[in-house]
């Protein structure tokens, strides 16, 4: 068996079947926590507009910090825009997606999806050191942190340098890692801080409708 | 015969030295040795002698002998493939039965040390019954003929790899050339079958040099498994600017777009299909409107479908992933009945 037999078979089953159980496993010992009975009247407005409305306001930086986290914030949108759309819409991608979702869509030119990836990783590697050189960040910066931003890092570095042809007589093994570098992202994703893909805007909503009852805007 | 020197063996098949100097140019061409180097193969190949050649069959379809003999018209490589002495080829030769062996053994006395041995198909390791030739083994015979050969030419993606009869689940325990015999150069030229010309010039090339050329990791030459078939794919442009036929019949696959996504296997497949190409340069399967489906390649047959794309993985299916999902669900629940617990003694034990 070949390493890109590997990546596409068993490590990609493996991959999926451990990711698939981490979500599920964290998203049911979440839900099932005890929570207390709250006692009092519900007062305030609607709670689901209220949810919808801290998911949007949660969105945008509060204005008290806009000016200090303008880089921050900025950069983490364009990085997660470039990277989703790089996932999405690079052609090879689709037939991947396709077969799990049962539907595909077009694909962009891949000059469009090398400029967007190249910009995504660059401003994932200067967020990384900022991380590293920070004074404040690199003290509340633990473990997870790093990992995230590695495996995270990993698909585009490896999906460049396979696009590139840069090792043209070893292109398969270069599929295959970056087949790899995406499987670990998967195995990482319950485990790590990279979960707040699946429950950062269900959280902001709750948040939003939890204080809602309690009369509260938040 | 073999005392013959080629070049006088070409000339008395009507070969003119232009036209032997046109196929040494382009055999310099193909293998990217600079085109100077083109005088130089023929005079060495016109004061070659005839190398005497012995050719075992295994566990093959005929498909690689096809491809190497067939004869579209009277080719410049399909004389320098004559141009050698070929003193065992069953399939070829008119001699059967005993003749036949006694032909190959006294070619392997006379040349001993100093002979290619061609081979095509795998070796079955499973029963030494499943294929033999005058009663012996295949690999009994491929070891007994490596003794004494010189290099080792595996033609044929069974013989390089195990290819097709080594596909899973293997019932004949199929293995390739370079499993069994290790101690003996051997130059797989892979492909199902291989390009003729890539077999004629890598004869050509030992017969110039009297060395095997630069071989990849796979131990195929260089010069003309270098680059991926997608590399040199004239479709190519169509895949960057992401255009791609998704049907056989649709508008994509009736204006040339990259077949990419209906399971194109050339971004990994290493061969010189594309440049070469087949039939005497008339087309390659992607010009024909057919991916690539890898046959250059170890393993092609078990790398999933012809038909999906190379980025689609073998994921599971539904079933599993609602497996999957149910042990979630369970390892969930467990662990939010232990947290609950943990939140009932931590109440019971906090004073009131």
């Amino acid at each position: 068996m070949t390493l890109l037999d590997f990546a596409r078979g068993p490590a990609m089953f493996w991959a999926m079947t451990l990711m698939i159980i981490g979500i599920v496993w964290r998203l049911a010992g979440t839900v099932l926590l005890a929570r207390r009975k709250d006692r009092s009247s519900p007062r305030g407005e609607n709670r689901v507009a209220a949810g919808l409305r801290a998911v949007a306001m949660r969105s945008v930086p509060p204005h008290e910090l806009e000016k200090s986290i303008t880089f921050q914030h900025i950069t983490g949108y364009a990085w997660h825009l470039g990277w989703f759309a790089t996932f999405l819409f690079f052609a090879p991608h689709v037939p991947f997606l396709k077969s799990i979702l049962g539907f595909g869509w077009p694909g962009l030119p891949n000059q469009a999806i090398v400029i967007l990836a190249a910009i995504t990783l660059a401003i994932l590697l200067a967020l990384l050191v900022r991380r590293m050189v920070h004074p404040v960040l690199k003290v509340i910066s633990d473990f997870d942190d790093y990992l995230s931003s590695l495996v995270v890092c990993a698909p585009l570095v490896t999906g460049i340098v396979t696009y590139a042809h840069l090792f043209p007589d070893r292109h398969e093994t270069m599929i295959a890692l970056h087949i790899l570098s995406v499987e670990a992202l998967m195995v990482w994703l319950p485990l790590g801080k990279i979960f707040h893909c699946i429950t950062a805007l269900p959280l902001r909503f709750q948040i939003g409708a939890t204080y809602a009852r309690r009369g509260v805007k938040a | 015969m073999r005392d013959v020197l080629v070049g006088d063996y070409l000339r008395s098949r009507g070969v003119t030295r232009r036209g032997l100097l046109k196929f040494c140019a382009a055999t310099a061409s193909w293998m990217a040795l600079p085109p100077t180097l083109a005088q130089e193969i023929a005079a060495a190949l016109e004061k070659a002698r005839r190398p005497s050649v012995i050719w075992l069959p295994f566990q093959e379809c005929t498909g690689c002998t096809e491809s190497i003999t067939r004869a579209d018209s009277p080719t410049l490589e399909g004389l320098i493939f004559e141009a050698i002495s070929l003193d065992y080829q069953h399939t070829l030769q008119a001699a059967a039965g005993e003749a036949a062996e006694e032909a190959r053994r006294n070619a392997m006395q006379e040349n001993w040390g100093k002979y290619l041995l061609a081979v095509d198909g795998s070796i079955p390791l499973g029963n030494p019954g499943y294929s033999t030739i005058a009663g012996v083994s295949n690999v009994d015979l491929l070891r007994e003929a490596a003794k004494g050969a010189a290099a080792i030419v595996a033609i044929g993606t069974c013989a390089a790899f195990g290819g097709i009869p080594g596909a899973n689940p293997n019932p004949t325990g199929a293995v390739a050339v370079r499993d069994l015999i290790k101690d003996k150069p051997i130059i797989n030229v892979s492909g199902c079958p291989p390009i003729p010309v890539v077999i004629t010039g890598v004869l050509a090339q030992y017969l110039t040099f009297g060395k095997i050329p630069d071989l990849d990791a796979l131990g195929r030459p260089r010069a003309f498994y270098g680059q991926t078939i997608h590399d040199r794919c004239y479709r190519r442009p169509f895949y960057e600017r992401g255009q791609f036929a998704e049907t056989f019949d649709d508008e994509g696959a009736r204006k040339g777009w990259c077949l990419f996504k209906l399971g194109c296997k050339g971004p990994i497949t290493y061969n010189a299909c594309a440049t070469i190409k087949w039939n005497a340069g008339t087309s390659f399967p992607i010009e024909a409107g057919h991916g690539c489906i890898g046959c250059a390649e170890p393993n092609f047959w078990d790398k999933g479908g012809f038909y999906d794309a190379l980025s689609v993985s073998r994921w599971g299916t539904g079933s599993t992933l609602a497996a999957a999902a149910a042990a979630g669900a369970a390892v969930g629940v467990a662990s939010a009945y232990l947290a609950r617990r943990r939140q009932t003694r931590a109440k019971e034990e906090t004073p009131r």
